[in-house]
């Protein structure tokens, strides 16, 4: 074997094995790695209890409610399957609304309601003129009407 | 020794521009054009995105960070799997062009992951409602200008240049494990970035005027990393063949004129 095929298998090798101890770390640590948690997983007790934690998902359509002293908000964030009720004091996101992803970072009272420190906006990777995003909320209300 | 003494042959091959000698005037001769494709790019891009692109339905104005954001996170990651490849086609082949092409790349990719992050901060603020958080995207990328950072302190604090192209070439190399994850970071885990616009396996989720827009700015930073990589490669070259005939011919001839 020629010296330079030698150290290409080598090089080769070596790389072949950092990636499968990565993926394997990668694996393990599977859990820590995620940002947020669904209100499915919430709901199954998989979130860390006695600790912060952050809840991802939709801001519940319907659901926002501005308590009278102005800086208190209630809203529902939900994945479709499970509604996680929220309390929030302070200044929300513009991108914040209804239908829309939201990210809430802070602790789950014995209630059932979870106390929010901070929310985040999370958008989606679709980017589209007004125009388009009239035609594509019209195509929806339109399918709907024939499914109904 | 024989062989790195041996005239490089002048044959028809591509390969004789792994000849130090030979790559350096081409390099020098190459860099302007690709100097010029970058202007004319990103002039382009920039009209693109600042005239032509529509408002995003979402998000307003604040969404044209994308034409910046987008290709230099592409580009961060690039540069840094092709200064792997260099650097293991070094460690295989002993060719000492590689290891200056790797270390000639790495400030470009330090650049653009420094923009990525900046811009991506500034378009989280008005959107997340967050200039940073720490969620598997934007980890992994933060790990990768640390990466960039490490190479570049590395191969500089090494005095033996052979010793230090080796020693970078291993950062390289189990560095670049750490591109696919950034880059699939955000299917594999819940994360608050969102997920890929434009992909090889699905249709681009953007209006088409806004994609052209970041593609041809892709396209300049492209022209851009290659010109300044050939600009920086040049001085390596005469650095390390400093010893070499040619070198010295060369830089008499510079002297000249000056």
């Amino acid at each position: 074997m020629k010296p330079r095929s030698k150290r290409l298998l080598l090089v080769a090798g070596a790389v072949a094995l950092l990636v499968g101890a990565v993926a394997l770390v990668l694996n393990a640590f599977q859990q820590n790695l995620v940002f947020f948690h669904t209100p499915t997983e919430v709901a199954e007790g998989k979130a860390p209890v006695g600790r912060a934690f952050r809840i991802g998902g939709m801001v519940e359509t319907g659901s926002i409610r501005r308590a009278a002293d102005g800086v208190t908000v209630q809203f529902a964030i939900t994945d479709t399957a499970k509604v996680i009720p929220v309390s929030y004091k302070g200044s929300l996101p513009d991108l914040f609304s209804e239908g829309k992803g939201a990210v809430v970072q802070g602790t789950l009272g014995p209630d059932g309601q979870f106390q929010a420190s901070e929310v985040l906006a999370k958008h989606d990777e679709n980017y589209m003129p007004p125009e388009a995003q009239h035609a594509v909320d019209q195509a929806k209300k339109a399918a709907q009407t024939v499914a109904q | 020794m024989m062989k790195e003494m041996k005239r490089p042959e002048r044959g028809k091959s591509l390969f004789r521009f792994a000849a130090p000698q030979l790559f350096y005037p081409l390099a020098g001769a190459l860099a302007p054009w690709f100097a010029g494709a970058a202007a004319v790019l990103t002039i382009i891009g920039l009209w693109l995105a600042f005239f032509v692109a529509p408002t995003d339905a979402q998000q307003g104005e604040v969404y044209r960070v994308i034409f910046i954001h987008v290709p230099a996170a592409w580009m961060s990651m690039f540069v840094y799997l092709i200064m792997a490849f260099w650097s293991a086609v070094g460690l295989v082949m002993n060719t000492r062009l590689s290891f200056m092409m790797a270390r000639a790349l790495a400030p470009t990719g330090a650049m653009f992951c420094v923009v990525a992050l900046v811009t991506g901060a500034l378009w989280g603020k008005p959107t997340w409602g967050a200039y940073w958080v720490w969620d598997a995207r934007l980890t992994s990328q933060l790990l990768l200008l640390f990466l960039y950072f490490g190479f570049m302190a590395l191969t500089e604090a090494i005095e033996d240049p052979r010793r230090a192209d080796k020693a970078g070439a291993i950062i390289a190399l189990v560095g670049a494990v750490n591109v696919p994850i950034i880059y699939f970071s955000v299917k594999w885990w819940n994360t608050l970035h969102q997920g890929a616009s434009v992909s090889l396996t699905k249709a681009p989720s953007m209006a088409a005027t806004m994609l052209a827009g970041m593609l041809v700015m892709a396209l300049a930073s492209w022209a851009y990393t290659i010109a300044v990589t050939l600009w920086r490669v040049r001085p390596l070259i005469l650095e390390r063949e400093r010893h070499a005939e040619w070198v010295a011919a060369e830089l008499d001839a510079l002297e000249g004129r000056i």
